[in-house]
């Protein structure tokens, strides 16, 4: 299956090798001439060099093609990854337990292959469909973006994916259809966190976005991390990531996506609704009423120079999103 | 086994061994934790881990301190009393470097975010009153002090039951989900208070019962 994809793939479109390995030297020589913005190549995505100890995760057949032809996404600068280790290792998936290390720990086993996400609500057209088909029209792509968690520490990620607005112009919304709702899969079988006797969360876990918000370029739906496929910790196969809103909003492990009049019902607000917003956008002016949002542990935050750093309006996307809510009271709408 | 430890305690060389081993023993997650910084093995963020860490560890202690009584008292056990002090000690000890690893690595000790966190936040506030609680019972805790306050001084001491449950607040209002572990915490305070109420009731029976 894997040999038949490859030759699908006209010679045309492949980079040639010796291009391929001068990426990086192309890369900062563009830089250098201050062309980088102007005129970035569309180069494919290579896979990261990672210590021989770290487990990869490469994903089902079927979507290796796709991953290799995923364009390169384009650096933060003056910002580094956060290692591989560490936005694998460091999690916040309490389907898999509460500890940070739980979801590495408690979620190799979690089945993610084959996988159905439905569509559902105002749209046009409904369906169940498999993951498999789901990606097929759509080109991946690297997007390096920042991760700021609630709990003021914050990540670097090249994640691997597409933007949401090409999927949901596929099922065509209806007028009707003003939020996207999305919920994780609830299989406690495999989830541990799940059967929880303590938790105060109600399972499945929900999230919700403005159709606007939904819409836009950088919303995308990731299915990898650091070149590869996501890991189950990471929310494999398909999550949600939205940059400019706390970590808990990209939901992991997408069953359903529901389109809706009414805003949904999402799992941190029904929880505890004076600390986390439907919109929950990164804002260092309200603090989190336990504790402050105006700083942030940018990992991996060494001990003894703690990487303590001003946490920025929509998590530094102000230019790109804040028009979205111009004319919202931010206190009121945290 | 709590024979030998009564019959150690008749001999000077006896009390002394086990005098080092009781203050060395707290040592330990202390040496355990420095060790994991110091290989960088904390994780991706060791500021949370080490705070967590001496946190949970100074409830530990303040919980080892208040079952002193108790054990001396259901078990026979009158050599563990000379210990409780120590105890005491160390749990102010975890206390102070809970606090100052905060500060310092939560913190980075911006003014303007400690200014923030203590007039701000509840569960610092707490935590921070609860601390105050200890330093002032650590300092009174000499003989000079004991002697000059006579009476009042276990009055004083008394404030270890509010120190307690006010940590035990702090703790809880930390969490985000899942309550098993304050829950689990919470219950052994539970037993701690609870027999010391059980032993006043009974004792104000018997006494009654005397007259």
């Amino acid at each position: 299956m894997l040999i038949k994809q490859a030759r699908d793939i006209p010679s045309s479109e492949i980079t040639p090798e010796s291009v391929y390995r001068q990426r990086r030297q192309l890369v900062k020589a563009l830089l250098a001439g201050g062309a980088l913005l102007a005129a970035r190549p569309a180069l494919a995505l290579d896979r990261y060099t990672l210590d021989a100890d770290e487990k990869r995760y490469p994903g089902p057949d079927w979507l290796q093609a796709q991953l290799r032809s995923a364009k390169a996404g384009q650096p933060i600068s003056g910002e580094a990854l956060t290692p591989y280790a560490h936005v694998t290792g460091h999690n916040n998936f309490y389907e898999f337990g509460l500890g940070k290390e739980d979801p590495k720990q408690k979620a190799q086993g979690f089945n993610t292959d084959p996988w159905k996400v439905e569509i559902s609500g105002e749209v046009a057209k409904p369906g169940t469909y498999t993951l498999e088909d789901l990606l097929k029209p759509h080109a991946l792509e690297e997007r390096i973006y920042r991760l700021r968690c609630v709990e003021a520490w914050s990540m670097v990620i090249p994640w691997v994916g597409f933007p949401l607005a090409d999927l949901i112009k596929r099922f065509e919304p209806t007028g009707n259809a003003k939020y996207v709702e999305f919920t994780t899969l609830q299989d406690p079988a495999q989830m541990p966190g799940q059967r929880s006797f303590f938790s105060t969360l109600d399972w499945p876990y929900v999230e919700g976005l403005r159709m606007d918000e939904a819409m836009h370029p950088l919303t995308i739906l990731a299915v990898g991390v650091y070149g590869d496929a996501l890991p189950p910790q990471n929310g494999a196969p398909l999550r949600l990531v939205v940059p400019w809103k706390y970590g808990f909003k990209s939901i992991k492990s997408i069953v359903r996506i529901r389109f809706t009049e009414q805003m949904p019902k999402v799992t941190w607000n029904q929880t505890a609704p004076n600390e986390y917003g439907f919109y929950a956008n990164v804002n260092p002016k309200v603090d989190h009423p336990r504790w402050s949002q105006a700083t942030e542990r940018r990992l991996p935050s060494s001990l003894f120079s703690p990487n303590i750093i001003d946490t920025r309006m929509f998590n530094g996307y102000a230019d790109q999103v804040a028009h979205l809510y111009s004319g919202m009271d931010l206190r009121k709408w945290f | 086994m709590v024979l030998s430890i009564a019959e150690l305690h008749r001999s000077k060389s006896g009390r002394r061994v086990f005098w080092w081993l009781l203050f060395l023993l707290p040592l330990l997650p202390l040496a355990w934790i420095v060790r994991k910084a110091i290989e960088q093995d904390l994780g991706a963020d060791p500021a949370q881990t080490i705070v967590t860490f001496l946190g949970l560890w100074t409830l530990r202690f303040l919980f080892i301190t208040l079952s002193v009584t108790p054990c001396r008292r259901l078990f026979g056990w009158l050599w563990i009393q000379r210990y409780r002090r120590m105890y005491g000690l160390y749990t102010l000890f975890y206390a102070c470097l809970h606090l100052l690893s905060f500060a310092t690595f939560i913190l980075g000790w911006r003014p303007e975010l400690i200014a923030r966190e203590l007039s701000e936040r509840p569960y610092i506030i707490v935590g921070f009153i609860a601390w105050l609680g200890l330093v002032a019972l650590g300092i009174t805790s000499t003989r000079g002090w004991v002697k000059r306050l006579g009476r009042r001084w276990q009055q004083l001491h008394y404030l270890v039951y509010p120190i307690a449950i006010l940590a035990m607040i702090h703790f809880a209002w930390l969490i985000r989900a899942g309550y098993g572990q304050v829950l689990f915490y919470a219950l052994i305070l539970l037993l701690l208070l609870g027999y010391r109420v059980g032993y006043r009731v009974k004792r104000r029976q018997q006494v009654l019962q005397q007259h």
